[in-house]
C-alpha cells in the first residue's frame, strides 16, 4: 500500500516530463506528417514501459540509495569526521585534510554514471550505428571515469574556492587540442556524451554533495560556490571518450605495426 | 514464450550489474570509512530491487517505443522534405520537454535564490518565482534552438567542431563579462537539460535524419544534436543574467 502512495507521489513528476513528448509528437505524426504511427499498439506498450521503468527506478532510489547518499556526503564534510573532534579545527585547514571526500566524489560519481539511463541509451544506438566498434560497455565506463574525476576535481575547486571558470576554460582547451588528432568518427558522440551523463540520477547526489561541501568549509557559500559540480561532470566525459577512441586507435595500430614486423 | 523470459531475465542481470557499483560505494563508505551501519537494511533491498525492475522495464520499453519512433519520424519528415515543419519540430521537441523538465525547475529555483541574496532581484516571492520562470524559458528557448540548428547542420554535413568551438569560444568570452553569481548557474544549466526521455528520442531523430540522407553518415553526422542542447543555454542563461 505504502508503495502504490510513492507511486502516486513520483508519477506527476514523470508525468510532466513525458507529456510534452507525447503532445509534439502526435501532434507532428496527425498535423504535419499526416500518417499513422507504425506499430502503434508496440509503441503504447512501450511507452508505458517507460514510464513504469523510470517511475520504479526513481522510487526505487529516492528510498534506498539517495537518503543514505546524501547523509554520507553531509557525514565525509563534516569538520567532526575530518579533525575527529570540534575542538581540533585548525584556523587554517589544508585542501588534503578532505581526501575522502574527492575519493567519495569520484566513486559516486562514477558508480551513477553507470546506473544513468539516458548514457545506456545512447550507448546502445552508438554501438548499433558503429557496426559494433564502440563497445556498450566500453564507452560508458569511459563516461563513468570522466565523470568521476571532473566530479572529484570539482569538490577539490569547492574545497580550495578557486574561481570555477579557470577549470572549465582550461577543459575547453584540452577538448579543442583533442579534437584535433581524435578519430573523427568519435567527436560528435564524444561531446554528446557531455550532455547525457548528468540527469536521474547523478544530479541529486552530486547536488547534495556540492551544497554540503560549500555549506561546512570555512569561507564557501553554499549560493556561491555549491554550483559548478554538473559542468565538471559534462565537461570531462568529453575528454575521456576522445582519449578512449584514441587508445583504441593506438592499440590497433600498435598491433597491426607488430603483426608486420614478425611477418 | 520462453525466448521472451530468458531475454527478460538476461536483461534484469544486466541492471543488476549496472547498479552494482552504486551499491558497493555506498556500503564500503558507510561500514569502511564511516564505520556505521546501514540503517534500515530491508528497506534499501526493496529500493534496489525496484531500481533494477525500473531500469529493465526502461530499457525493453526504449527499444520497442522511443528509438522506433523517433528514427521513423525522421525517415517520414527527409520523405515529405519540407526544411520549415523539420525545423519547427526540431524547436518544439527542444522547447517543450525542457520547459517541464523537473531537474531545470528545481536549478532555476535555486538559482532565484541566489540571485535574490545577491540583491540582483528584490528577494520576495513574485520577484523569485518570475526570475526562475524566465530562466526556465530563456533554457528552453536555447534547447529548442540548439536542436533546430544541430538539425541544419545534420542536413547541411557541416563538421560538429567548428560549432562546438566557435560555442565554446563564445561562452569564454561572456564569463569575463557576465555577472559572477550567474557563471556557476550558467554552467550547470548546460547539463540539467536533457532528461532520461529526451535523449534517446533526440538521439534516433539525429541517427534517423544522418541515416535516410544520401552522403551523410550516422556515426559523424547523426551525433551531435544533445552536445549542442548542453552548450547554448549556458550562453543564453550567461546573457540573461547580463541583461536582468
Amino acid at each position: 500500500m505504502e508503495l502504490l502512495g510513492r507511486i502516486l507521489d513520483t508519477l506527476p513528476g514523470i508525468l510532466r516530463d513525458v507529456v510534452p513528448i507525447v503532445v509534439i509528437l502526435t501532434g507532428f505524426q496527425i498535423g504535419v506528417l499526416r500518417r499513422p504511427i507504425p506499430h502503434l499498439k508496440q509503441i503504447l506498450i512501450g511507452f508505458v514501459y517507460v514510464l513504469l521503468g523510470l517511475t520504479l527506478f526513481l522510487i526505487g532510489l529516492e528510498s534506498a540509495l539517495f537518503p543514505l547518499g546524501k547523509i554520507m556526503a553531509r557525514q565525509l564534510t563534516d569538520p567532526v569526521f575530518i579533525y575527529g573532534t570540534l575542538d581540533r579545527v585548525p584556523d587554517v585547514f589544508h585542501w588534503g585534510d578532505y581526501i575522502w571526500v574527492y575519493l567519495f566524489a569520484g566513486a559516486i560519481g562514477f558508480a551513477t554514471t553507470i546506473a544513468e539511463p539516458a548514457l545506456i541509451a545512447v550507448a546502445i544506438k552508438a554501438e548499433k550505428v558503429s557496426g559494433g566498434a564502440i563497445g556498450v560497455r566500453g564507452l560508458r565506463v569511459a563516461v563513468a571515469l570522466g565523470v568521476a574525476a571532473g566530479i572529484a576535481l570539482g569538490a577539490y575547486r569547492i574545497v580550495t574556492g578557486t574561481p570555477l571558470h579557470y577549470y572549465i576554460i582550461a577543459g575547453y582547451v584540452v577538448v579543442i587540442v583533442q579534437t584535433a588528432f581524435a578519430p573523427r568518427l568519435i567527436v560528435a558522440l564524444a561531446y554528446d556524451s557531455g550532455g547525457v551523463t548528468t540527469s536521474t540520477v547523478t544530479v541529486p547526489l552530486v547536488a547534495a554533495l556540492g551544497l554540503g561541501l560549500a555549506g561546512t568549509v570555512p569561507g564557501r557559500s553554499p549560493l556561491l560556490d555549491g554550483f559548478g559540480l554538473i559542468a565538471f561532470a559534462s565537461l570531462f566525459p568529453i575528454i575521456t571518450v576522445m582519449g578512449y577512441a584514441q587508445l583504441g586507435e593506438w592499440l590497433t595500430r600498435r598491433r597491426r605495426e607488430r603483426r608486420e614486423a614478425t611477418d | 514464450m520462453p525466448d521472451q523470459f530468458s531475454k527478460f531475465l538476461g536483461s534484469i542481470r544486466d541492471s543488476v550489474r549496472d547498479l552494482l557499483p552504486i551499491v558497493a560505494v555506498i556500503a564500503f563508505f558507510q561500514l569502511a570509512v564511516l564505520q556505521q551501519p546501514i540503517p534500515d537494511l530491508g528497506n534499501m533491498l526493496v529500493g534496489v530491487f525496484l531500481v533494477v525492475l525500473g531500469l529493465t522495464f526502461f530499457i525493453r520499453g526504449l527499444e520497442i517505443s522511443l528509438f522506433p519512433l523517433g528514427e521513423s519520424m525522421a525517415y517520414a519528415f527527409a520523405r515529405k522534405g519540407s526544411l520549415f515543419w523539420l525545423l519547427l519540430f526540431a524547436f518544439a521537441l527542444g522547447f517543450g520537454t525542457t520547459a517541464a523538465e523537473p531537474a531545470l525547475i528545481a536549478v532555476a529555483d535555486e538559482a532565484a535564490e541566489v540571485a535574490a541574496q545577491g540583491g540582483m532581484i528584490l528577494d520576495e516571492p513574485v520577484q523569485r518565482a518570475r526570475y526562475a520562470l524566465g530562466l526556465r524559458l530563456t533554457v528552453a528557448l536555447a534547447v529548442g534552438l540548439a536542436i533546430a540548428i544541430g538539425v541544419i547542420r545534420i542536413l547541411k554535413g557541416w563538421p560538429i567542431h567548428y560549432f562546438i568551438i566557435a560555442g565554446y569560444l563564445l561562452v569564454v568570452l561572456m564569463t569575463t563579462v557576465a555577472p559572477r553569481e550567474i557563471i556557476g548557474i550558467a554552467y550547470d544549466s548546460g547539463g540539467v537539460t536533457t532528461s532520461t526521455v529526451t535523449v534517446p528520442l533526440v538521439a534516433a531523430l539525429g541517427i534517423g535524419l544522418a541515416s535516410s540522407i544520401h552522403g551523410r553518415n550516422p556515426m559523424v553526422d547523426g551525433f551531435g544534436l544533445i552536445a549542442f542542447a548542453s552548450l547554448t543555454p549556458i550562453i543564453f542563461v550567461m546573457v540573461y543574467g547580463m541583461i536582468l
